[in-house]
């Protein structure tokens, strides 16, 4: 890890509010910074409501952020978009999402659907120029070319996956955001769409945000790790910082709920429950403190020094 | 347990059976059989028997109205003063004793049962005229009549459709698709629209222009296409945030590439279910203003004002008025059906499992 | 092995007549439910897990057909034995006496099982009402109980909430406390945590096995996570295309698997010390049942298939007294085979943690 690279995506004090009437709003996202690197598989964890997917949407712009910035491969992304921007984001950054069986138009053929981005961008000449690059894709994501000129509903949830996987790998992107991208599938189609993702990964060198909620799978894939909770990045830190050395007391919660596959052990376990009000967090009057190389973990001084030296929450 | 050990069960086994299996299948792909969307809508339509018999209906009123016209020597404004107020009367059925020619009329002595094609006291010089479904009181054909009238309904049918397909719904397509103040203000309008009845409408545009059948076309384009907006408009706001929805937008895909193009494809058969229902709707419309006298302009007919015509001799010769109030009933019950059956066809509700 | 059976399935078969023909969805399955345990099926979908259970309770759809087997539900709450075969039940007898009052069900949606439009006391007691004409009052006391009972705080206060008043976790609190309003002596949980989040999941299955500690209640989990089964079950059941591929229980599943099938759900799950560069997976996707195959369905995605797996359905081969497993490669001619490393790797870990956790 070299100290000074580049960044890939750099996200700075996102703010997402969502209006509800004149009054109310929704904070999903409330100051968000963190950093991806070219080539790197960076995972976002956090339950529902933590505001993981609003993320993901309002960097590749299918939402308006409501402040901060984002800058991709040194051009900021948030606020107006020049058209040569706007092409721009929309060819480099791509993105899967969690639904196979919403994903995919129901009423298009398979072809089509992984050259959409190639028609809109025009990025062909003939129409077997076309057909030439979505088989090679389809290849790719293990599909053969007779598959192409089938409909989405012929398939099975993992085989629509991959399509998905197809159609945002087809602009040969630099950031693929996977939002909850396995979840909704099977256990053993699980791990067939994350050994793709990893060796396509190995090819084409393309940097993923990988958002879940199944923190198994997201340390089995990702380098970094970002703990998200009611909007803040709690923590955030390599892989091995955050699972060897968990420092926010909602980390520690989430890895001690983690289930495994193992009798014994399971009948024996509870679950380290996390109680924000009762342990007097405060979110907003928090800071971003350096525990260790790349290891930040959001807290005042006090709660910082007392999760670190304490180890009251280890039983 | 005993009740698990099935090894009781003998098998043969071949020799080779122990050996592991030569692998190469293993990992391919296996899609699910090809069943076409449209060939499983076309198989549940057909299992619809209302909906076909409907279908076959429709078609049989279309083939009526473009050669029914023609069938006999008769035109829809020839008017032989001679012939007037004559009963039904066709070749062959006349043999048993129906649709003869004869109709039971009530005088003051009592009812009477009159011929008038055929008199054993006198010639009338009718003893070979068919008149299929009889003559109106200025003598004039109602066979051909009233299938020249099924061609205005007819007419007005593809109106409505038309103006459901090119305006309602691209009016609701946009006003779902950008939402927001765009929505607020294209739905009041509507609505405001909607609040004016027909009949005022017309009766307003009647003032301005000629009665006939291009201000009749108006006034249903004018209010006709707010029920297919509303459709239009609630399909799209279930649409638009579907995941490849949002996929085509994180591609770049602009808006009306979204809306024609990703969208429209997976709600056209619905729209077409909503435009077929409309149809009746706008049929009895354009029947309902002829009746009350503000239709197509003589001699033109059209069913409504046929049927209004027959209504003033309805309680002399009530056979004037029996067929276009059927053929109208046919053509709004089938299209009632057909529509029915193609909702049921497009969008089962029944899960299999 | 003289526990009191509940439940016993014999031999279930289940057809669904659709439009792309017959599907056999259940194809000869045997399970039993003992008094006070939780039997756990696992599969994933298409496996029939959810079928089974539908047939259970008598709520199959319209297009389901019952081809053969028994469903025999031995009642023995008035402190007489009593025996029923819910099959031989109509919709109307099942609803009256079997359904919420014996055996009661929990849904993965807490929101979509709720009434939005009642607040949740008048859901608890509905049932206890309905079933056994309980007086308001009473009603009431029993439903803040159960309230209490399911770890809600302040019940009296909260019987008059609506359902979009409470949490995800809450909500499906309270579709347990309704569950258990009649006393039932079944409970069946389909996929009751998949719809909350990990946290949460936690608790809501510590709930349900402090719940049975107290009531004696048997249950049967419907899983595709095999988290949730380690932590919860007694017994085991794999389902694969319609069938019990293997079943025993949890520890031997857990720690002795013998079904390639049951090999790959396992280790196609990462646990936290899974450093492998590539995942073991099951090759292919799930078992379509409108395929009609010969032989063992699952024969296309076992990498350990035999040239019999495509010829000739495998019987239940005995492992050990409760243990018993549907594949060829348990019969005496068979080739040795043994469990991918990756596996055997995290199994021996295991062991090992049970032990250091034994010594401490």
């Amino acid at each position: 890890m070299e100290e000074n690279r580049k960044p890939l995506l750099e996200v700075k004090d996102l703010k997402q509010h969502f209006k509800l009437g004149r009054k109310f709003s929704i904070k999903a996202v409330d100051g968000v910074s963190f950093r991806i690197y070219p080539g790197e598989t960076y995972g976002l964890v956090g339950e529902s409501g933590s505001g993981k997917s609003t993320i993901g949407r309002s960097v590749i712009r299918l939402y308006q952020p409501t402040s901060g910035e984002v800058w991709f491969q040194g051009t900021k992304i948030s606020g107006k978009l020049s058209p040569q921007d706007t092409k721009h984001l929309r060819t480099n950054m791509q993105m899967i999402f969690q639904d196979p069986m919403a994903c995919l138009n129901p009423r298009k053929k398979i072809l089509d659907i992984v050259a959409q981005g190639l028609d809109i961008h025009h990025m062909y000449t003939t129409t077997e120029e076309r057909a030439e690059k979505v088989y090679r894709i389809l290849d790719m994501v293990g599909l053969s070319r007779e598959h192409a000129n089938r409909y989405p509903h012929q398939f099975s949830g993992g085989q629509r996956q991959r399509i998905g996987i197809a159609r945002a790998l087809i602009m040969e992107p630099e950031l693929i955001i996977a939002d909850e991208a396995i979840s909704a599938l099977d256990v053993s189609i699980q791990a067939q769409v994350v050994n793709l993702m990893k060796e396509l990964q190995k090819q084409t060198k393309t940097a993923i945000l990988f958002i879940a909620h199944d923190l198994s799978m997201v340390k089995y894939i990702s380098d970094r790790i970002g703990v998200l909770h009611l909007g803040h990045l709690v923590e955030t830190g390599t892989t091995e910082e955050i699972f060897l050395r968990p420092i926010h007391p909602y980390t520690r919660s989430l890895l001690s709920a983690i289930p495994k596959p193992d009798p014994v052990s399971e009948r024996s376990r509870t679950a380290f429950t996390y109680d924000l009000k009762g342990m007097g967090i405060d979110y907003l009057s928090g800071t971003e403190h350096h525990v260790e190389g790349e290891h930040y973990v959001l807290g005042t001084d006090d709660e910082v020094k007392r999760w670190l030296t304490d180890d009251f929450l280890q039983q | 347990m005993s009740s698990h050990n099935k090894e009781a069960v003998t098998f043969e086994f071949k020799p080779d059976d122990f050996i592991m299996a030569d692998n190469r299948r293993i990992g391919i792909d296996r899609v699910y059989p090809a069943q076409s969307y449209w060939k499983d809508v076309i198989s549940s339509f057909l299992k619809n028997k209302g909906a076909a018999a409907g279908f076959i209906a429709i078609v049989f009123v279309i083939f009526m109205a473009i050669a029914g016209p023609y069938m006999n020597g008769y035109t829809y404004n020839e008017q032989i003063i001679a012939n007037q107020n004559l009963a039904p009367r066709v070749p062959i059925l006349e043999k048993l004793g129906i649709m003869d020619g004869s109709e039971t009329m009530n005088t003051s002595t009592g009812k009477v049962t009159v011929n008038r094609y055929v008199d054993p006291q006198k010639t009338t010089g009718l003893e070979n005229t068919y008149y299929w479904f009889g003559t109106d009181v200025l003598g004039r054909d109602i066979f051909t009549r009233t299938f020249m009238g099924t061609r205005i309904s007819l007419y007005i049918a593809l109106v409505a459709v038309l103006v459901d397909m090119c305006f309602g719904m691209s009016y609701g397509l946009i006003s779902g698709y950008f939402g927001g103040a765009v929505d607020n203000a294209m739905q009041r309008f509507a609505e405001i629209l909607n609040g004016i009845p027909t009949l005022v409408i017309v009766t307003l545009l009647m003032l301005v222009l000629k009665p006939g059948l291009a201000t009749i076309t108006l006034a249903l384009a004018i209010t006709g296409w707010i029920g297919m907006n509303r459709v239009a408009r609630a399909q799209v706001l279930k649409l638009k945030e579907q995941e490849f929805i949002l996929a085509s937008r994180t591609l770049g895909a602009g808006d009306f590439y979204l809306i024609f193009k990703e969208i429209l494809p997976n709600i056209f058969g619905q729209l077409i279910i909503m435009s077929m229902f409309s149809i009746p709707n706008a049929i009895f419309t354009e029947a309902f203003l002829a009746f009350i006298g503000l239709g197509v302009p003589a001699p033109l007919a059209s069913l409504g004002s046929l049927i209004s015509d027959a209504f003033k001799s309805f309680t002399t010769h009530p056979y004037m008025i029996i067929s276009p109030v059927i053929v109208l009933a046919v053509i709004m019950l089938s299209f009632n059906m057909l529509a029915d059956g193609l909702r049921d066809a497009f969008d089962p509700k029944m899960k299999e499992m | 092995m003289n526990k009191d059976k509940v439940l016993s399935i014999r031999d279930l078969s289940i057809s669904f007549q659709t439009s792309a023909g017959e599907v056999n969805a259940i194809r000869g399955v045997n399970l039993d439910l003992y008094q006070g345990e939780t039997l756990a099926i696992v599969g994933e979908s298409g496996s029939g897990k959810s079928v089974t259970v539908k047939a259970i309770m008598g709520i199959l759809s319209g297009n389901g057909k019952v081809k053969s087997g028994t469903i025999d539900f031995t009642s023995r709450k008035s402190g007489e034995e009593m025996k029923e075969e819910l099959l031989s039940f109509s919709k109307k007898e099942m609803r009256r006496r079997i359904n919420g009052r014996r055996i009661a069900m929990v849904f993965q949606d807490p929101m979509t099982s709720l009434n939005p439009t009642m607040p949740i006391g008048s859901q608890i007691m509905e049932g206890m009402r309905y079933h056994y004409k309980t007086n308001k009052k009473e009603a009431y006391e029993k439903a803040v109980k159960l309230l209490d009972l399911v770890g809600i705080t302040e019940p009296e206060k909260r019987m008059k909430s609506y359902p979009h008043q409470l949490s995800g976790g809450m909500r499906q609190r309270v579709v347990i406390a309704i569950a258990l309003s009649c006393d039932p002596e079944i409970l069946i949980c389909d996929e009751p945590t998949t719809a909350l989040d990990v946290t949460i999941q936690a608790k809501i299955l510590e709930l349900i096995k402090d719940i049975q500690k107290k009531t004696g209640i048997s249950v049967i989990y419907i899983t595709h996570d095999l988290g949730v089964v380690a932590k919860v079950a007694d017994y085991v059941a794999v389902m694969y295309a319609g069938k019990v591929v293997e079943k025993g229980l949890s520890e031997e599943i857990f720690y002795d698997p013998r079904h390639p099938y049951t090999w790959g759900l396992l280790s196609a799950m990462p646990d936290l010390d899974t450093h492998d560069e590539v995942l073991y997976t099951i090759p292919g996707s799930p078992f379509n049942l409108l395929n009609k195959t010969e032989g063992d369905a699952f024969a296309e995605r076992n990498r350990f298939a035999l040239n019999i797996d495509y010829r000739l359905e495998p019987p239940m081969f005995q492992v050990t007294e409760t243990h018993y497993a549907a594949t060829w490669l348990l019969h005496e001619n068979a080739p040795a085979v043994s469990m991918p490393e990756a596996l055997k790797d995290r199994i021996k870990r295991m062991g090992e943690e049970v032990n250091s956790l034994g010594g401490e």
